[in-house]
């Protein structure tokens, strides 16, 4: 294997960027960034549970069976995003209620068993360490960016704090209620992937 | 790498007692700390309504608890409005009793958008000094423009002065609806009557409001909000109403709850 921890560790950042070039992991995309707080929470747990899991998994590769590997990766993720929501639940409650559901639907999201069954099942626990720490934080690189502007935009706020004084608060902005709204989350990725495609052309799918 | 069916039955086996093993232990452990979050979180919500708390303020648990020590939480049956002693109001869960069809029915004709009311409610009995109760703090829920609604009146103990409002969940749209979590729309409602005539009377209405004094029975509108601010008249209408608290409220009347 010619892959290097670095490669590993910054590819999915731009070069292969789980949800702008493999378009993976959409739907929490879209929930959880209407805030930076809420966002940057559900990054953190997303880092944890796929660095976690793409090492454990890759300690076990040699002794997963392959006719129920798939089903061995599943239990391994649940059981870790079990565990960072109880944590959640018991340190961060106010959090935990406002990412409610989405941080169970982590064990759906594909980025985690993508990597665990397209990069852990092969490469020892360093490098998967490695590789799940890049995607984790190619992830959550979408996620900030996508939520900077839905908070901005949306509420004036950045991390909570008054950034654009609102109408309502006797300030001048009117605030974009499209943009706490699922859809806009969509034009953000979107536009993210477009400049990044700009920047990076080789993303760019052939056509025809 | 071939695995013989045996061996993959045990690894199967190992992997699943291994990771149950894990999250029991970790469910089993945090558990209490949850409890208390979630209580604690709760008591937040009724100190906003009691206007003691703003909401998006911390306060500390200190304060939660001080301020408690002058609160009583209990649980009430809907329909008749009895205090029910047998439910510990620290453990009574008020949306899953609405989901199951032994603790709730059907809800009566109503305009708040509700499907299924629990058979229960807790209620808060806010004492002064003296020891007796100078406010009720009433849990109120309903649909609004985009979902439901979940807030608390606070009711001075005439039964007829509301002495706060919050909403702590709600879908409603930023700056236009989404203002019912406002201070400043939040303190139009002290002051303001329920009822005239045995009638719950109090309606948000379209535009500016005048002064308590002039016409309490108003409050201000939310503008560019008509659906969130008839969700807000229709759910007070209807938990201030006979199938909603009405019997309690009752009850507290002729003083047969102190």
């Amino acid at each position: 294997m010619a892959v290097k921890k670095t490669e590993a560790a910054l590819d999915p950042l731009f070069q292969n960027n789980p949800i702008a070039l493999q378009v993976l992991g959409i739907c929490s995309a879209l929930a959880v960034t209407t805030k930076l707080q809420t966002a940057f929470v559900m990054c953190l747990a997303v880092v944890a549970v796929l660095t976690v899991s793409n090492v454990t998994i890759s300690l076990l590769r040699d002794n997963i069976p392959n006719s129920i590997r798939i089903i061995v990766q599943l239990v391994v993720i649940a059981s870790l995003v079990i565990m960072v929501d109880q944590i959640l639940k018991a340190y961060l409650f106010e959090i935990s209620k406002q990412l409610s559901v989405f941080v169970g639907l982590i064990i759906t999201n594909c980025i985690i068993m993508g990597r665990a069954e397209a990069f852990a099942m092969q490469n020892g626990p360093v490098l998967s360490f490695f590789d799940g720490l890049g995607n984790g934080l190619g992830y959550s690189a979408i996620l900030m960016v996508t939520a900077f502007f839905r908070e901005l935009f949306g509420s004036g706020t950045l991390f909570g704090v008054t950034v654009l004084q609102l109408e309502t608060e006797g300030g001048w902005y009117e605030p974009n209620g499209l943009m706490l709204l699922s859809p806009a989350a969509f034009f953000i990725i979107a536009l993210l992937i477009w400049l990044l495609r700009i920047w990076k052309p080789e993303q760019v799918e052939p056509e025809g | 790498m071939r695995h013989s069916t045996i061996y993959t039955i045990l690894f199967a086996t190992l992997v699943c007692v291994v990771c149950g093993v894990m999250v029991s232990g970790a469910a089993v452990s945090l558990k209490e700390k949850q409890q208390f979050n979630a209580e604690l979180d709760k008591r937040k919500r009724v100190l906003e309504a009691v206007g003691i708390a703003q909401p998006g303020e911390e306060l500390t648990v200190e304060e939660v608890e001080q301020a408690f020590e002058r609160i009583e939480a209990v649980v009430i049956d809907r329909k008749t409005g009895e205090l029910v002693p047998s439910i510990d109001p620290a453990t009574f869960d008020a949306r899953k009793e609405r989901v199951d069809p032994a603790a709730s029915e059907p809800a009566p004709q109503n305009q708040a958008g509700l499907t299924r009311v629990a058979d229960h409610a807790e209620v808060y009995l806010v004492r002064n000094d003296a020891g007796e109760v100078e406010m009720l703090v009433l849990p109120i829920e309903g649909v609004g423009l985009w979902g439901m609604m979940y807030g608390f009146l606070a009711l001075d103990s005439d039964l007829q002065t509301v002495r706060g409002i919050t909403y702590y969940e709600h879908k409603e749209t930023p700056g236009l609806g989404g203002e019912v979590d406002n201070p400043r729309w939040k303190s139009f409602w002290p002051g303001r009557k329920i009822f005239q005539e045995g009638e719950v009377a109090l309606s948000v209405i379209k535009g500016p409001a005048p002064p308590p004094e002039e016409n309490p029975y108003v409050v201000d509108g939310l503008s560019g909000a008509t659906f969130t601010a008839r969700g807000v008249t229709y759910m007070i209408r209807f938990w201030l109403g006979e199938n909603g608290l009405g019997p309690f409220l009752e009850r507290f009347r002729a003083r047969e709850i102190t």
